[in-house]
């Protein structure tokens, strides 16, 4: 086995892994945004409102993150209103494209793990919050809402681990993440066993991090099911 | 927040709910047929009843969590606010719902004590963040109410951590800690294995004794014969019969109240 050239396509790889970070962190935020969003106008009394949050899980979750990329990054610069609007200059660059497309794929899921995290707080413990007068944005924050992150926390820790390996599709639209980077080291020395395996490691590390960030926080969370 | 005025003294005999001709419906079901109950401050009424009587839903329709479908309902000198939409009843003012509420105190069957809080953090929920009131001020309370019902020791336990008898005397902790001026009791004693039953119905013979306003749906004959002040005895959503205790259980005042305790055979 060949140590220094793993060594040094491990340091070429490392440089790719903030830009990872960054597309997984900015499309977590955003998207989670939007998916409160959507996932609020899921139970609007507003029947439009809940129409087109369903169209909008649908549509995001029924077609390839891949598709959506190609889409944003090829397609939006073919519709001319955009070319001339003032997101244009956000929009012609690859780093935006792949953010947006990123935060709006995961913001469909997030919004479905929302709403089933709010539906799953028991019906009694929000009727104990009205029974001693409390009603609206106060029976969101004291019951529903911490309640609701118990629930949905393990779920949204999957899809961050979900977005953070999605961002390597970023590649194919020019970024230089730690999937671009290595696509380049191939093309240079068509060694693709030990690269590909390297970035598969880095990845790996990656999400063991999150998943332990994660398990933690739900036993901070849940102190009474921790034994 | 502006703190809710605190505990007014109550004028003896004072009326505390008084509902006429209270109806709900459920689609095509008359639940209740037009109740009429009038509690003054300081009696303890139990409603008492087959399944599917109404009780239950009477009693929620104090504090609204039901919202009755018909008849006027005065809770602490204030007529409730109705509004009609699309042909039901709707509550017209959820403010004065809501501050209602924080004075009327609520037991429930399944406890409905908040997972995610501890003993401690459950009694003190309300008087800080409905109320509005001094923390340290409320933790002193909450401390010396979770003592009276023999809770301080398990103050930092989490409900899933406690029996089902522990948990509802700390419910009836956090109801009490309210300062309310009515407390209502759905089945208390319902949900729990019988061993755990005695140490819920003590902390409530304790609570009739000083007094409180108390209206308890409950199947503890025993219970209700020996704390209530009056029992009020319901049959497919109507009031059929009321009286004492001693009257009504003396038999022969009403053939289908006697009907319905000769159910209960041990009447301890």
């Amino acid at each position: 086995m060949d140590w220094s050239f793993l060594f040094e396509t491990l340091k070429t790889l490392l440089a790719g892994v903030p830009l990872t970070l960054q597309l997984a962190t900015t499309a977590l935020c955003t998207g989670f945004v939007l998916a409160a969003c959507i996932a609020t106008l899921a139970e609007s009394a507003f029947a439009p409102a809940r129409w087109f949050s369903r169209l909008y899980v649908m549509l995001f979750q029924g077609t390839p993150l891949l598709v959506q990329i190609f889409v944003i990054y090829y397609g939006f610069g073919q519709i001319s209103f955009l070319r001339s609007s003032f997101a244009w200059p956000l929009l012609a660059q690859a780093y935006w494209c792949a953010i947006l497309a990123l935060s709006l794929n995961t913001s469909a899921y997030g919004a479905e793990i929302i709403r089933g995290a709010i539906a799953a707080v028991p019906e009694r413990e929000i009727e104990a919050g009205r029974a001693i007068g409390m009603a609206g944005l106060l029976l969101r924050r004291r019951v529903i809402w911490p309640q609701a992150l118990r629930y949905g926390l393990a779920n949204y820790g999957n899809e961050a681990i979900l977005l953070l390996k999605a961002t390597s599709l970023a590649s194919v639209i020019t970024l230089m993440d730690v999937t671009g980077l290595a696509y380049r080291l191939v093309s240079k020395t068509y060694r693709s066993e030990e690269i590909f395996t390297v970035a598969g490691l880095i990845y790996l590390a990656m999400t063991f991090v999150i998943a332990t960030c994660v398990h933690m926080l739900e036993g901070h969370l849940n102190p009474s099911r921790r034994v | 927040m502006e703190p809710f005025p605190q505990e007014t003294a109550p004028l003896p005999g004072a009326t505390v709910i008084k509902a006429v001709g209270l109806t709900k419906r459920y689609g095509v079901l008359d639940v209740l047929q037009g109740i009429d109950l009038e509690a003054h401050e300081g009696e303890v009424i139990s409603i008492l009843g087959a399944s599917g009587s109404g009780k239950s839903t009477f009693l929620r329709c104090l504090n609204l969590l039901e919202v009755p479908s018909g008849g006027a309902l005065n809770i602490l000198g204030e007529d409730i606010r109705f509004r009609l939409k699309r042909g039901e009843q709707h509550i017209a003012d959820a403010r004065q719902v809501n501050r209602l509420r924080s004075q009327v105190g609520m037991v429930f069957q399944n406890f409905c004590l908040w997972s995610h809080r501890t003993v401690l953090q459950n009694v003190m929920e309300g008087p800080i963040h409905v109320q509005g009131r001094n923390r340290y001020e409320v933790r002193d309370e909450a401390e010396k109410t979770l003592a009276r019902v023999g809770m301080l020791n398990r103050a930092e336990y989490y409900p899933s951590q406690l029996s089902g008898g522990q948990q509802q005397r700390v419910a009836i902790a956090r109801a009490i800690v309210m300062r309310p001026r009515v407390l209502l009791f759905d089945e208390p004693t319902s949900a729990l294995d019988p061993e755990l039953v005695g140490e819920v119905l003590k902390v409530m013979r304790d609570l009739a004794s000083e007094g409180r306003t108390m209206l308890i749906v409950t199947h503890e004959m025993a219970f209700a014969r020996d704390v209530s002040s009056r029992i009020v005895f319901l049959e497919k959503g109507t009031v059929r019969a009321q009286g004492s205790p001693q009257d009504l259980f003396k038999g022969g005042m009403d053939e289908s109240f006697d009907r319905f305790i000769s159910h209960f055979s041990r009447p301890g």
